[in-house]
């Protein structure tokens, strides 16, 4: 498929890692790579031509931390659903939580979630494997298998390993095989509750994880990480204090990475006020002090990537007293038109620049998959996100792609909308 | 601000557009005079209840269903009292909460007893926020009375409690007010802490070991005192909440006996209060746990009028959400009859 994307300005990192934008006046796609920037030559014929006046041009998304559903919970959502959610959402990339039924422990879940995943084509999906059979935190899953089948790493989803020399051979097996270790911090015996403990907690009187349940398990597995050598990375950080930790463990050259869901750059305990399960999320918002200093990890780069942490329910779900809903939310096709609100924060020292936001979910999440660096270049895969960042709208329950539609977003004037999603080289989403 | 807080300040779940009630859920954000409006209304109810027949028809022909997802008898018992003399007809559900995880969802029931043209629900429920879910969900026209809902509130006990005081100490204004217990795990308290403030006392305290107490407590406008003495002295009005068993497990407490050797009520320590304090407790009574029997029985002790209020306080209740119901439906049919015209 030849595809040409006229006009547009091209995000583009320069030496000295500083991102901006290019404009451009044409982009040329053939045989999945980008052949032509700027070319003015006549001899190219394009089946699609894609007009990105005032848009930006960008590498497609990365996004660490997505719940396919697939196999087991397909009432929430399908890799079919889910992946075309992410390809609307100018997702390229994901690697999807082990946390499905049965759990991806095995070669068999993985070459399946594979086969679904290249059916339809929406997106890249890259597998994280079971940190232990069953998520059970008791014994290790065969690491081995689950790298040759195609997993990148592994993980524990959102059940933390509540032994301690579990977790260390874990960690030992991982580095033994060069894997990635996805980890959640929770410390379960402080974890008890639905939202963060604090004076909201103790004014509408629901349970609070205190801090603490975050930071002791940081604490933990930087020295575990450090102790085993291998790969840690920290998924989901809530916690101001997870963030002081982190840029020390870095300081120190312990190799370790982390990221944060973007709904806990934007929302805080307060939001919980009124019960709202659409607010209830683990890791819970904390308060503004958290939030601003997972911002201002973003911003410097202690916290390496942002996720969408996507987590689709169906309706029945979050319909319920606030503690008995399911937590977590749907948000992986809503990843650009968020990071607008949160380019546009008016709080001083409580925004990220949009350019920051790319570099997180492009370059940021590269890094802690250890893979080369994603950029639009002449000769470079064609992985490409067209994105209109003006275009303003209420966002309808309708309009959501992802079978899921657990959003607070519903009903909310949003600005920006991803135009086309371009992955290898052929178009995986287009807006009619 | 998102948009259920943005809803919430516009058009808050409880209130008409006139700011009457209509639902009952949390005395929080309710005004002084909404307040005063209900201890009124209650005040003139009470001679219902002495009335040889104790029967007046604000809710006649109107169904009220007692929806108990918690056991209870105390308050289960004083709302139907309080619904029956009010001529409503009542049904009681009481509801295995695992009843319910087992198969019917809540939603689902909910639309099941709407279809019997139910016009009140009182619901007590283990999960704080549980009324605010239903009152969100019911269709309009059925108001929503909170029994109690897990640690977050149970006004209707925090409205008898104030009336209780009203009666006995003729006004809020100027007086301090200790309550003392399990604060943490208490949806009392929450209640009596908010009505207490927005009534205009001096001083509200709680007295607790830090166990028992939610992490910044004093932002809901109390002051804290680990020691019960100190805590009493010059307080016009005791409260004591009920000591769960269970809170000797989990490492909130090392023994009953030491709990009642640092916080349990006698005679000695209520001393060190004003001589006319009076002492309410919630009910059910633990003797020897968190008050002396001697205490609960002597002339100080207005527990049993407590009851009594109870079932005032409910009637208040019904009657205002029911009319504040029957207002939102009748403006509803005015607009729908001007757009009409229109």
């Amino acid at each position: 498929m030849k595809i040409e994307i006229t006009n547009g300005k091209l995000f583009q990192i320069d030496d000295n890692n500083t991102a901006l934008w290019k404009e451009i006046k044409s982009l040329r796609i053939s045989n999945g790579i980008v052949s032509s920037i700027d070319s003015t030559t006549h001899d190219f014929k394009p089946d699609t031509v894609i007009d990105a006046q005032g848009c930006y041009i960008l590498p497609g998304l990365i996004d660490l931390n997505v719940s396919l559903r697939e196999p087991g919970f397909t009432s929430k959502g399908t890799i079919e659903s889910e992946t075309r959610a992410a390809a609307a959402g100018g997702v390229t990339t994901l690697c999807c939580t082990p946390e499905t039924s049965p759990c991806n422990d095995s070669k068999a879940v993985t070459n399946l979630i594979e086969e679904q995943t290249n059916k339809f084509r929406n997106c890249r999906v890259f597998p994280l494997g079971a940190l232990t059979k069953g998520l059970l935190g008791e014994q290790l899953s065969e690491y081995a298998s689950l790298k040759e089948a195609g997993c990148v790493g592994l993980s524990n989803a959102y059940h933390p390993i509540k032994n301690l020399s579990v977790t260390k051979r874990c960690f030992e097996y991982a580095k033994t095989h060069e894997l990635s270790v996805f980890i959640n911090p929770i410390e379960p015996s402080l974890h008890d509750g639905v939202m963060h403990e604090n004076h909201v907690s103790t004014t509408v009187g629901l349970q609070g994880i205190p801090s603490l349940a975050e930071t002791i398990a940081v604490s933990q597995l930087i020295q575990l990480a450090e102790a085993t050598g291998v790969h840690l990375h920290l998924s989901q950080l809530s916690a101001a204090q997870s963030v002081d930790l982190i840029e020390n463990a870095k300081k120190k050259g312990i190799d370790i990475t982390a990221d944060v869901a973007i709904h806990n750059l934007m929302y805080v305990d307060q939001n919980v006020e009124h019960f709202d399960s659409m607010y209830h999320c683990l890791p819970p918002f904390r308060t503004e002090h958290d939030r601003l200093a997972l911002v201002k990890g973003v911003n410097s780069g202690v916290i390496d990537a942002v996720t969408s942490a996507h987590q689709p329910h169906e309706a029945a779900a979050k319909q319920m007293p606030f503690a008995e809903t399911a937590p977590g939310m749907t948000g992986i096709e809503f990843l650009l038109p968020m990071a607008m609100k949160l380019h546009s924060g008016k709080k001083k020292g409580g925004s990220v620049n949009i350019l920051k936001f790319i570099q997180s979910m492009t370059s940021g999440s590269s890094k802690v998959l250890k893979s080369p660096l994603p950029g639009i270049d002449v000769n470079q895969p064609a992985d490409i996100c067209v994105f209109d960042p003006c275009s303003e709208y209420t966002l309808e329950y309708e309009d959501i792609i992802s079978q899921g539609k657990n959003t607070p977003l519903v009903g909310q004037k949003m600005t920006g909308k991803v135009m086309a999603t371009i992955l290898k080289g052929n178009i995986s989403y287009i807006r009619q | 601000m998102n948009m259920s807080q943005d809803r919430e300040k516009n058009n808050p779940l409880q209130l008409t557009r006139t700011g009457q009630l209509k639902h009952f859920l949390t005395v929080s954000g309710l005004s002084k005079e909404l307040l005063t409006e209900i201890l009124d209304t209650a005040d003139s109810l009470i001679e219902v209840g002495e009335r040889n027949i104790k029967k007046v028809p604000l809710l006649r022909g109107k169904t009220v269903v007692n929806l108990f997802f918690e056991a209870s008898t105390r308050t289960r018992s004083t709302f139907e009292l309080a619904a029956k003399r009010l001529s409503a007809d009542v049904l009681n559900l009481n509801i295995n909460t695992s009843a319910t995880s087992k198969g019917e969802s809540l939603s689902d029931m909910l639309r099941n007893l709407e279809a019997m043209a139910s016009d009140m629900f009182v619901v007590r429920h283990s999960q704080s926020g549980a009324s605010h879910f239903i009152a969100e969900s019911v269709t309009p026209g059925v108001a929503i009375i909170n029994a109690g809902d897990g640690w977050h509130a149970h006004p209707t006990q925090a409205m008898l409690d104030m009336l209780t005081i009203r009666q006995n100490k003729g006004k809020f204004e100027g007086l301090k007010v200790a309550i003392i217990g399990d604060i943490l795990h208490s949806r009392v308290a929450r209640s009596q802490i908010r009505a207490l403030n927005t009534l205009g006392v001096k001083e509200v305290r709680v007295i607790a070991p830090n166990t028992l107490l939610p992490i910044h407590v004093e932002s809901l406008g109390v002051t804290v005192f680990n020691d019960i003495e100190e805590g009493l002295k010059g307080t016009d009005v005791v409260i004591m909440l009920r000591l769960q068993k269970e809170r000797m497990n989990g490492a909130l407490l090392p023994s009953e006996q030491e709990y009642y050797q640092l916080y349990g009520l006698t005679k000695k320590r209520l001393s060190l209060a004003n001589k006319d304090a009076i002492v309410m407790h919630p009910g059910p009574i633990n003797r020897g746990v968190e008050i002396e029997s001697e205490v609960a029985d002597c002339p100080q002790s207005v527990i049993l009028d407590q009851v009594t209020n109870g079932i005032a306080i409910r009637m208040a209740v019904m009657s205002m959400a029911m009319s504040g119901q029957t207002e939102e439906k009748n403006a509803l049919i005015e607009r729908s009859k001007e757009g009409n015209i229109i």
